[in-house]
């Protein structure tokens, strides 16, 4: 297929930073490409659709031909409109169960396992279809709000490339016939005590599963439990094992700290516990009133992360320098224990004031701060951070540590060489693979798939029939986390027992199931198994209440982890405990993270994921290596540039990136791309990180060449449109200006008067609705655009009708930039539909499609729409999403199940977008009309506003003076977008405020 | 040079020409009756099920209210058509060997639901919600009809958009007192207009004609 648009025009990035250099003030930029400001880029960003967009280019037979077929079936198409309402069947239950009423939804509590680790949800279920993620309010991991990956994970449940079916090399075969075959090939192993009998799987913090490990390895005592995550733990393990003799898990309390140090740790957005730090860490920063209080965020990282956007100050450094400089840090707080010699290439360098504020700021705050590592950065930052943290007197209070949550707390990528090694030398008879996908994602030089070939008997449990399930002779298909009874633990220990919402959908078993099988009771459900532990735990005659309460509230009580009083012990030498220190760094280096939205590549099928546009970036579709600017201009690149990169004699081609605020020198690749086998969605998409990835330098290393290819590789960013155009879209300030001029957000955006208009104003009585959005709180997670499309029935585009600005998505959240293009600071705004109530949207409908609420919504009536998209043309905020095509999967059974039934699934040529969850509104007025109340202040939460982990979309009636919305639009911060256009729109924001170290801004 | 068309042509020029906009205004009547017929919207037709139940029987004759059947009609959006479960609670001690209620036996055994045919269907961009109906004082034989006279289920209202907007504009016309809202014997009185005003006001009703009321 070819691209829709012209290849990518030249960024000159010197003309950029003069052009930066020479204004004055406080000058935002959207993009690169708007300050190039270049011809070429005006159809870039002008246009809301670039030129020749609404060509035809799928369509080889040209346009005539597409006339012809056209014309032929007009007059069949035209008659549809004319018939009657087909009639259709109703069918009921034949015995209804009890709580079921139809057209309501159910709620039940779970936990989403992120990388075993449990974020504790309510799942809304429609006549027992979960439809709908939400968090959970008394679970100490969500607070009530979820991330993108939660909210992404319902539809995986729904994949119709999930694996259906028990395989034996290809051939359908049922349970019984894998029990047999499991039996047989055990009955050896008991002879030697499970000599040859290896156990793969990822992380897990199941209590249950542990003991059922526990047993089978009783029963096995030769056998080896092997762990493996590419994305783990590894380095805080390590770590923590130096520092504490243990594998500890460790925990940061933000709401009580007022400084914080990130070591390139991107906590606000990643991890099990990046809800519960958002909701912390915003809390300390909002600014109402006379209350201006704002704790102070540092981050020192190599990429830009929505963590880096909200530090007050930030550093890019490269990834191998972040030790260096948490040395430094170390030797000025005079932390014991570690060596620190690293520190003098950093405090004779260019950072050393930076260094010394922050170390001044740190030790000001003793007891009431927090060193957070990253956690792909080295064990040796780990060590220096518990170094730091435990001098500054901060364990116990900010910093927690607990036992570890994982019951088998190995190094993962020791346990996979082991593995290997052990196939490699003929020792596995037997491996069973639970979850993982080591063929796909293990270290290169581990040479695993081929050693995996050694192995007589090869089982594999998953999801899907991914890559690793291809070189195994038995695929087991894995009962999604919805479907199956299981247990997990939250990040502070809290556990959950999870409960299925649907039976499993395909023949999914638990890996419960799987290892009873290795057991001694065979053919017991996950509900037994589960339950029959739980039993053994809390035995006594209550347990039956115990455990129904435990199940419906999501929690097990007083089950968090106790927090540890251990002392940082003083290791030998820091350099012994980390891995062989990588050499000085030699050309550039290249950096390995997870994706943010598809992980390690688990997510790789998931089209909400895919589409999800990467925080800063936001690419979809694909990953690229990130360069700095400057490192792009050296090397001669440009966006989009095919480049090969020649690693360690591995070599992979990706297209470059370039990211204001990446470290120089530095190249980052997501892992979690070009997969094989990940299913219709993800196949194919994006390149392979991971064929570069070695064992010995798994997070970062050097030596990294870059060859240029010649050709290129179009990306499909979501950023272009939108330009600035010295318009006060983004207002931003310091705390110290908040201070001493309240008001300064209103006088940039100067609202029209009433009177400035012809029309006579419409009085609201009654409910007026609105919301406010605190730029302050955004943390950039773009959960609220997940939440938005899990919620509406948002469809997934693809990459080429993204090239074309078709994105659906109803939420966007933009990212805005001001100062050097090297360290820009970095501004997320949220843009749902701001329900203007001067509208220029509805003035403009023919057949009045759109219009105004009687209490402020902007309502879209899909089915007169006709798809002029004047309603969009008009629109100043271009939060009109149109249906260019059949966008909405129709036809799978699957994804039906997914669709929320409160919410129509709109078809081709109607104009959508965002309705205020106008459903949710309804349902809350009919509730409260039916008790004869009004409808109180938070009883309506917008799927957006329920999501966010910072709390930082608020809805509400503004006519209430006592709604959480209505003081919100009262403070001084609050301000309309656009405003001068007149079209007073319902969605405010408040001004992002920052608080600088005055010792660093001055200097 | 002989003349191509006919003199008649003349007038029957003129009188298409005047007579036009005559033509097209009743081809637009026609079109819009059509569309409000009984045919368009199925009203007054009586469906065929796989059981014959009988509203007649059952409501008229034994005087089931319309709650036992129709479970959620005060809770829900959906007011929903009863399981096999409810028919068996009579049918499986009254008329349980009869022919005619084979299916529903059936139905009961095999576990398998029977397929009604959806006598009162919105299109599906349309979301109505039963239980504020009925909350605010709509009877169930104001917009179904006299159901206890229905010896097979019809549509008696035609549903289309104007019919809802008929009351949602003029509540008073058609509102009572909620007590009577299940009654199927309740006939507005003489003085309905004042009465309907009283329970406006007493009930809270809104004459709610926004968009988005119905369509999301």
């Amino acid at each position: 297929m070819t691209t829709p648009r012209k290849p990518y025009p030249y960024l000159d990035l010197a003309s950029i930073r003069a052009r930066l250099d020479a204004s004055r003030g406080r000058e935002y930029w959207r993009s690169l490409e708007e300050l190039a400001n270049t011809e070429g880029f005006e159809e870039l960003l002008e246009r809301e659709f670039p030129r020749q967009a609404a060509e035809w280019n799928d369509d080889a037979a040209g346009r005539r031909q597409f006339l012809k077929v056209m014309g032929a079936s007009l007059a069949l198409a035209g008659l549809s409109a004319c018939t009657r309402q087909p009639t259709e069947t109703i069918m009921p239950y034949v015995r209804q169960p009890e709580e079921v009423i139809p057209g309501r939804p159910l709620f039940f509590a779970t936990a989403v396992p992120n990388m075993a680790v449990a974020m504790g949800v309510l799942v809304e279920s429609h006549l027992g279809r979960p439809t709908k993620i939400e968090g959970n309010p008394e679970h100490p991991a969500s607070l009530g709000a979820t991330d993108a990956m939660t909210q992404a994970a319902v539809l995986d449940l729904y994949d119709p490339d999930r694996s259906q079916t028990l395989t034996y090399l290809g051939d359908i075969r049922p349970w019984s016939s894998f029990l047999g075959a499991a039996r047989e090939a055990l009955g050896p192993q008991s002879a030697t005590g499970g000599a040859g009998l290896r156990f793969l799987t990822g992380a897990t913090t199941s209590p249950t599963l542990a003991d059922q490990f526990h047993a089978v390895l009783q029963k096995f005592p030769k056998a080896k439990w092997h762990r493996y995550e590419p994305a783990g733990r590894h380095a805080s393990r390590t770590a923590a094992r130096q520092a504490f003799g243990e594998p500890l898990n460790t925990y940061y309390q933000l709401d009580k700290a007022d400084v914080i140090l990130s070591l390139d740790a991107d906590f606000l957005c990643t991890g099990p516990a990046n809800v519960r730090y958002a909701r912390d860490f915003t809390a300390r920063r909002r600014v109402r009133g006379q209350q201006t209080g704002m704790n102070r965020l540092y981050v020192v990282e190599s990429t830009a992360t929505p963590t880096g956007a909200k530090a007050d100050h930030r550093l890019p450094l490269r990834a191998v320098d972040i030790e260096a400089f948490a040395a430094a840090i170390a030797a000025g707080i005079g932390a014991h224990g570690v060596d620190t010699s690293a520190s003098s290439q950093m405090t004779a360098g260019p950072h050393a004031k930076w260094i010394a504020a922050v170390v001044r700021d740190l030790q000001q705050h003793r007891g009431a701060s927090a060193v957070i590592p990253g956690e792909q950065q080295s064990p040796a930052v780990h060590l220096l951070a518990h170094a730091i943290n435990d001098a500054l007197g901060n364990t116990g209070k900010t910093v927690i540590h607990t036992d570890p949550l994982d019951p088998n707390p190995v190094d993962d990528f020791n346990s996979l060489r082991e593995l290997a090694e052990d196939m490699e030398a003929g020792k596995v008879e037997m491996l069973v693979i639970v979850g993982g996908n080591p063929v796909y994602n293990a270290p290169v030089d581990f040479a695993f798939s081929q050693r995996m070939s050694k192995v007589k008997l090869r089982i594999h449990m998953g999801l899907y029939a991914d890559e690793t399930s291809e070189l195994c002779q038995w695929h087991i298909p894995e009962a999604h986390f919805l479907e199956t009874w299981s247990d997990a633990r939250a990040y502070d220990g809290t556990v959950t027992i999870m409960q299925p919402l649907i039976m499993p959908l395909y023949f999914g078993r638990s890996v419960h199931e799987l290892l009873a099988a290795f057991g001694d009771q065979p053919n017991q459900t996950p509900y037994e198994i589960v339950k029959a532990y739980w039993n053994r735990q809390h035995p006594g005659a209550d347990f039956e209440d115990w455990w129904r309460k435990a199940v419906h509230d999501g929690i097990v009580p007083n089950s968090a982890l106790a927090a540890r009083p251990v002392t940082f012990k003083a290791a030998s030498t820091g350099t012994s405990a980390a891995p062989a220190k990588p050499a000085p760094a030699q050309g550039l280096e290249i950096v390995f993270r997870p994706d943010p939205f598809i992980f390690d590549g688990r997510f790789a099928n998931n089209g909400w994921l895919q589409e999800l546009p990467r925080p800063l970036t936001t690419l979809t579709w694909d990953n690229a290596a990130f360069v700095s600017p400057r490192t792009a201009e050296r090397l001669g690149l440009q966006n989009e540039d095919l480049v090969e990169l020649n690693y360690r004699g591995r070599k992979v081609k990706a297209p470059v990136w370039m990211v204001p605020g990446h470290a120089d020198e530095s190249v980052t690749v997501h892992l979690g791309y070009g997969r094989t086998s990940a299913g219709r969605v993800g196949n194919g998409v994006g390149f392979n990180a991971y064929a570069l990835r070695t064992s010995d330098a798994p997070s970062f290393g050097s030596g990294l060449e870059i060859v240029k290819t010649g050709s290129k590789y179009p990306l499909a960013p979501t950023q272009f449109a939108h330009m600035m155009e010295g318009r006060a879209i983004v207002i931003s300030g310091e705390i110290d200006e908040y201070r001493k001029n309240p008001g300064f957000a209103k006088e940039k955006a100067e609202e029209p008067p009433k009177e400035l208009t012809i029309y006579p104003g419409f009085k609201y009585e009654g409910y007026a609705w609105g919301m406010a959005i605190d730029q302050t709180a955004c943390v950039g997670c773009n959960a609220c655009m997940v939440a938005c499309q899990a919620e509406n029935n948002i469809p997934v585009v693809g990459k080429e009708q993204v090239l074309m600005r078709r994105a659906m998505h109803w939420i966007r959240v933009d990212s805005y930039y001001k100062g050097p293009v090297d360290n820009p600071e970095t501004y997320f705004q949220p843009v749902p539909c701001m329900h203007c109530e001067n509208a220029p949207c509805e003035l403009v409908c023919p057949v009045q499609a759109t219009n105004h609420s009687a209490e402020g919504l902007n309502d879209m009536v899909y089915n007169r729409c006709v798809g002029t998209r004047y309603c969009g043309n008009n629109c100043p905020y271009k939060v009109r999403r149109f249906n260019f095509f059949l966008y909405s999967d129709w036809n799978t059974p699957s994804l039906k199940l997914q669709r929320n039934p409160d919410v129509s699934v709109r078809s081709r040529g109607v104009m959508e977008k965002c309705t205020y969850c106008v459903q949710r509104i309804n349902e809350a007025k009919i509730d409260a009309e039916k008790e004869g109340r009004p409808v109180r202040d938070g009883e309506i939460a917008t799927a957006c506003e329920a999501a966010c982990p910072a709390q930082a979309i608020v809805f509400g009636n503004v006519n209430d003076p006592a709604s959480r919305v209505a003081k919100l639009k009262a403070e001084q911060l609050n301000y309309s977008l656009l405003a001068e256009l007149n079209t007073r729109p319902r969605t405010t924001y408040l001004a992002a405020l920052r608080n600088p170290n005055p010792e660093i801004e001055n200097s | 040079m002989s003349q191509i068309f006919h003199h008649s042509t003349n007038t029957l020029s003129r009188l298409s020409i005047f007579g036009g906009i005559f033509i097209v205004a009743f081809l637009v009547w026609a079109w819009a009756e059509l569309n409000a017929s009984t045919y368009a919207t199925r009203a007054k037709v009586p469906v065929e099920q796989p059981v014959p139940f009988s509203h007649e029987h059952h409501v008229g004759g034994l005087g089931i209210d319309c709650r036992y059947c129709h479970t959620t009609v005060e809770n829900s959006s959906f007011a929903n058509i009863p399981p096999t479960k409810t028919c068996m609670n009579c049918h499986s001690q009254i008329w349980s060997t009869a022919p005619m209620l084979e299916p529903v036996r059936e139905s009961f055994r095999t576990d398998k639901s029977i397929r009604w045919i959806r006598v009162h269907d919105l299109p599906d961009y349309v979301y109505f919600n039963h239980s504020i109906h009925v909350a605010k004082g709509v009877g169930c034989t104001t917009c179904h009809g006299q159901v206890n006279k229905m010896p097979l289920m019809w549509q008696e209202s035609s549903l289309q958009m104007t019919w809802c907007l008929e009351c949602h504009r003029h509540p008073e016309r058609f509102v009572r007192p909620r007590s009577e809202v299940f009654s199927v014997t309740y006939t507005p009185p003489a003085d309905q207009l004042e009465l309907g005003r009283k329970l406006v006001k007493e009930y809270h009703i809104q004459s709610l004609t926004s968009c988005s009321t119905c369509h999301r």
